[in-house]
């Protein structure tokens, strides 16, 4: 097998976000603003609160954080698998990330706002046109 | 500084036109508007034209191509769903700067059967839509909602009994789409789009067009003030930084400080206002909004709908048009259809749905991105 072969093979991240190392697991990143300590998805040169210039910091963000709000969508747009739990998350140390909520049943008599989530890592379900696979994020509840 | 009015507004009834153009069904709320102020095309000053997803297409020319080529300047806006009422601020805007003392403004859009909005991403690699969440509109404001039940404990019932109300209110809107009323068990078990919005409690997607003649103070008193409206405030605001806004649209923060603003400048509290037309694009959306335009203290949205205090008749009526929810939304005519909605009130003119004794009403827009436009008309006492 030649590393031609075996870089073909790798996925592409879903958003510029996911970040996947050479070595290691996949993450999140994020920025950090120095000024104002706020966090951000992906990188950025000015912060959007306080508005500094080169003072935004990469940063990894945390795989774990609490459910703040969802919605359960039955009606998409066609060819989208339904029903899906779409849940925005705020992470641990910060960080504000929409995925799907997964490992649970889209009921909200199930599903607690507020409740501890992990971010898990799968290979998307979709393919672009070219036959790409992609790395994409997932939220499921957290498992201790 | 002088004041401007309102002097002719009118919207057509909404519904689909399948076979007629933008243009077209602008040019009828246009001349409607204008045959209500009395005045003609060659009358007027400049045109503002809201319209959105033809934005790139010169609507506002080309409404002028079916009513009148007289030369004067047109302004194309695009806003989100603030559009119509962006277009109404920038025509109210140049009165105020003295440039002009006649002016048109216009919103329109054709939009029956245009299906889901939002989602997208649309860019490289593959569709995020169901993989990260959902970016359809009726799932971003589920979420919104949810905020608030998770604030307050708002329950679904609570939010579809906003859909009851507004679909009654259009009962009394010849000019509505819809004139059905919805009892609560019918919006509950209706198709679930997005928990907790079933399709009962998303607004429609319709054709449609609004149009208001703005006049200068100077000119209003020239040409009689019976049937005019003034306009006590005009408020437009986009977001201020929250934490979670690049993730989750804060419709919150806007459309507070846009309050906040138009009550200041209009000299008024939330007590003085007799009836609201806000954003009811989603009923999630409406329970949220009567907090954040001041008519209650945060936490008593839900109560507000179950006491029944913003229906017609009740403590301050909201949305008695019948909402976006059943009047329907066409995103760029809705801005000023609620501004000709309260007007109809303040003169006394709205039929069966008339709110009595309307001295001050208040409109409310919200298009995601985010701008929120907020408006304080005023009756001029006789």
């Amino acid at each position: 097998m030649t590393e031609a072969v075996a870089a073909e093979k790798k996925p592409l991240p879903v958003v510029p976000f996911l970040k996947i190392p050479e070595k290691g697991d996949p993450y999140l990143e994020g920025s950090r603003c120095s000024a104002c300590k706020s966090v951000f998805l992906g990188t950025r040169d000015v912060c959007a609160k306080c508005g500094a210039r080169k003072q935004l910091e990469p940063t990894r963000l945390a795989n774990k954080g609490e459910l703040y709000v969802y919605s359960i969508t039955y009606r998409s747009f066609p060819g989208i698998e339904t029903p899906y739990v779409s849940a925005v998350v705020d992470l641990d140390g910060g960080g504000t990330v929409k995925g799907n909520l997964i490992g649970i049943e889209p009921d909200p008599k199930k599903i607690k706002m507020g409740m501890k989530v992990d971010v898990v890592y799968k290979i998307a379900p979709r393919k672009d046109r070219e036959g790409n696979e992609y790395l994409t994020y997932y939220f499921q509840p957290a498992k201790s | 500084m002088s004041d401007v009015y309102i002097l002719g507004t009118d919207m057509i009834k909404f519904g689909k036109f399948p076979d007629r153009s933008v243009p077209q069904i602008g040019a009828e709320a246009a001349l409607l508007a204008l045959d209500d102020a009395g005045l003609t095309i060659n009358d007027m000053e400049a045109l503002y034209c809201g319209n959105l997803m033809q934005s790139n297409a010169m609507v506002g020319q080309r409404i002028l191509q079916q009513i009148g080529l007289t030369g004067i300047p047109v302004v194309n806006c695009a806003n989100a769903c603030a559009t119509g009422a962006t277009a109404f601020r920038e025509g109210w805007t140049a009165i105020k700067a003295g440039l002009y003392d006649l002016v048109l403004c216009v919103g329109v859009e054709q939009m029956a059967g245009a299906g889901l909005l939002g989602g997208g991403g649309g860019g490289k690699g593959i569709p995020t839509e169901g993989l990260l969440g959902s970016g359809t509109m009726p799932a971003v404001f589920a979420e919104a909602g949810m905020e608030h039940a998770r604030k307050y404990g708002t329950t679904f019932e609570q939010f579809a009994k906003v859909s009851v109300k507004n679909h009654w209110h259009s009962t009394m809107n010849p000019k509505a789409r819809y004139q059905v009323e919805t009892p609560l068990e019918e919006v509950m078990n209706a198709e679930m789009i997005s928990y907790p919005n079933t399709k009962l409690m998303c607004s429609v997607n319709v054709d449609g067009s609004a149009a208001a003649v703005l006049a200068s103070e100077k000119k209003a008193r020239e040409l009689g003030l019976k049937r005019a409206v003034r306009v006590k405030a005009s408020v437009l605001t986009s977001d201020r930084f929250t934490q979670r806004d690049l993730t989750m649209p804060d419709v919150n923060t806007c459309t507070r400080e846009a309050a906040k603003k138009a009550y200041e400048m209009a000299g008024v509290g939330p007590d003085d206002i007799n009836l609201i037309e806000l954003h009811d694009c989603f009923a999630t959306a409406e329970i949220l909004h009567y907090e954040n335009l001041g008519i209650c203290k945060d936490g008593e949205a839900g109560r507000l709908i179950d006491e029944k205090q913003v229906y017609l008749g009740g403590r301050i009526p909201v949305n008695v048009s019948g909402g976006l929810l059943s009047k329907g939304h066409p995103l760029g005519a809705t801005g000023i259809a609620n501004i000709y909605e309260v007007s109809t009130h303040l003169r006394g003119e709205a039929g069966k749905r008339q709110v009595q004794n309307a001295r001050f009403g208040l409109t409310h827009v919200i298009g995601l991105g985010s701008a929120c436009g907020v408006h304080i008309l005023e009756k001029v006492a006789n």
